[in-house]
């Protein structure tokens, strides 16, 4: 479905990716942990094209989006939700959630609406409320709702758990984990948050200075030595 | 009481005309953070091309003045919003990366190149156009004084209120409008939703450019007299419409007009036309100095 091959990308002459190798099939949630600064948002935005990369590949669905603008790329049946949630905080929720479906049949609207209101129901009392003024958690809902809008069919996440109550972090992957199972849609999940993602995820991929540095399925990085001592007991969860 | 009153007309009048202009600034502004300095020319266009299209339609082609008024309007906004979409192509664009000074002398650049581009192809001499459409009402007469509304007053404001309505659809409730707002708040993440945020840019100077060209139009019909130079203070009032009632607010553009056009009008008739100007930039600097961001502005915590 996704696959990247070979993928560098930086800022201006900082590189941050050296050669990422990662691919995620049709119907998986496949998950990329790493400490802060590894690149995880890079590979991410550089999938969506911006930083472009310098080398190597993007494919989706076999078809090479590594040299399309990123409005181009994002109407292949990709959607993301970056890091910092970026919702538009001068628009209701409603609002935002129409700029999630800008690229999609209007006719659908209304459809797609009831459908990912049915998956987020806090936002549904708040459709008129602005998004600046929603609470964290709710703005990391509204994210994600506004991502599902256009139907994805790929669906990248960008830390959905960062700052937000363990409660709260627990609802969202549950919501995930809904996503992927009632909705089939495919979802490429970035966490910092190492022991919650591997437990969900299908499979993952250990991002260390830029390059890939483990690979295996959710469960065996979960038992892997290495990992529990950087990312769980000890590090970051 | 009744001057007063006649005052207030002819002031409401040309805040409208400045509102139009006010609405291309702060647009501009609110998307790329960039002060347009050339949008007063693009007026000063807009002025030009209607008197020729009415002219043209006129003695050419032997037009009615109705049909006349209208062939002007669309050439007017076609014209200006096309230059509009070529300024920000060639001028604005490839500058986008570049720090803010950039962008701000490349406006001023194209606005001199336009300017003589009209002094030469027009001459520096002012432009005259009999008055296209006469008469009025008078509201009160008596006791010497008589408070006249003229057809052209009236259709002034009629037409700048129902451009400001349907502008203000548009940005609230139409996908377009959306998509600005979006590009406003947070380019890179409505380039993530499928925006074409290129696409958003040249619309709004495009919209921004044919409101500035609607607005030449109607100063050609109501004064009758134009030249090339009339785009450089127009667009100092207008900007600074927009900086009174906010930059970045489209109501606040609207209402900075409005009173920058009311003020203008009372000053000349109680105090003196000379100090017109100074009162104008007096109240704009009062204003600032309580309300930096002026009268509808928001302040920038919101934003992000
Ligand atoms: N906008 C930027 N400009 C310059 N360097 C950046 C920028 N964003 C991230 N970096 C650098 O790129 C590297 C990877 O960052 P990032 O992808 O944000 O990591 P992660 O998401 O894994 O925390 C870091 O060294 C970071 O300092
Ligand atoms: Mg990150």
């Amino acid at each position: 479905m996704l696959r990247v091959e070979g993928l560098c990308s930086g800022y201006g002459r900082i590189q941050a990716l050296h050669g990422v190798d990662i691919h995620v099939a049709k119907g998986e949630i496949v998950t990329l942990v790493g400490a802060n600064g590894a690149g995880k948002t890079t590979l991410l935005m550089t999938i969506c094209g911006n930083p472009r990369a310098s080398a190597g590949k993007v494919l989706l669905d076999g078809e090479d989006i590594t040299r399309l603008p990123t409005h181009l790329i994002m109407r292949k049946g990709l959607a993301h939700s970056p890091e910092g949630r970026r919702v538009f905080p001068r628009m209701t929720v409603l609002e935002n959630l129409q700029m999630g479906a800008a690229l999609g049949d209007p006719r659908h609207f209304d459809q797609d609406l009831e459908r990912t209101l049915a998956l987020f129901p806090r936002l549904k009392e708040r459709l008129n409320q602005r998004g600046g003024t929603l609470s964290g958690g709710e703005q990391q809902m509204l994210a994600i709702a506004r991502a599902l809008m256009s139907r994805p069919q790929v669906l990248l996440l960008d830390e959905p758990s960062l700052g937000l109550a363990p409660l709260v972090v627990r609802h969202i992957f549950e919501i995930i984990a809904a996503i992927n199972r009632d909705h089939g849609v495919t979802i490429f999940l970035v966490e910092q948050n190492a022991f919650h993602a591997l437990k969900l995820a299908h499979r993952g991929y250990v991002m260390v200075n830029g390059k890939v540095a483990l690979s295996g399925t959710g469960a065996e990085l979960l038992a892997n030595p290495e990992i529990r001592a950087h990312y769980l007991d000890g590090g970051v969860s | 009481m009744e001057y007063f009153l006649q005052q207030l007309i002819n002031g409401l009048t040309l805040g409208a005309i400045y509102g139009l202009i006010a609405l291309g600034y702060t647009m501009v502004y609110s998307i790329l953070g960039m002060i347009n300095f050339a949008h007063g020319t693009i007026y000063m266009m807009g002025a030009f091309i209607s008197l020729i299209a009415y002219l043209a339609a006129t003695t050419i082609g032997g037009a009615s003045v109705v049909v006349a008024l209208f062939v002007a309007l669309f050439a007017t906004m076609g014209f200006t919003g096309l230059w509009g979409w070529t300024m920000e192509r060639v001028a604005y664009r490839p500058l986008r990366a570049a720090p803010r000074l950039a962008p701000l002398i490349s406006a001023i650049g194209v606005s001199i190149i336009l300017q003589n581009f009209v002094a030469q192809a027009q001459g520096a001499r002012v432009k005259p156009l009999p008055p296209v459409i006469r008469g009025g009402f008078s509201l009160m007469e008596g006791d010497g004084f008589a408070i006249s509304l003229s057809w052209m007053q009236i259709i002034v404001v009629l037409t700048t209120l129902a451009l400001m309505a349907g502008f203000t659809w548009m940005i609230t409730s139409t996908s377009l409008g959306r998509a600005q707002r979006a590009c406003e708040q947070d380019m890179k993440m409505a380039a993530l939703l499928g925006i074409d945020v290129d696409r958003v840019i040249s619309t709004t100077f495009v919209i921004g450019a044919s409101l500035a060209g609607v607005a030449g139009l109607m100063v050609t019909l109501y004064y009758g007299v134009i030249d090339f130079y009339i785009g450089f203070l127009a667009g100092i009032k207008a900007f600074t419409a927009a900086v009174l009632g906010g930059i970045g607010s489209l109501p606040g553009a609207m209402l900075g007009g409005l009173l920058i056009g009311l003020i203008e009008a009372l000053w000349s008739a109680y105090f003196s036309i000379e100090y017109k100007d100074v009162a104008t930039f007096g109240i704009l600097v009062m204003v600032l100095v309580f309300r930096p961001t002026g009268l509808l502005g928001r302040p920038d915590v919101e934003k992000i």
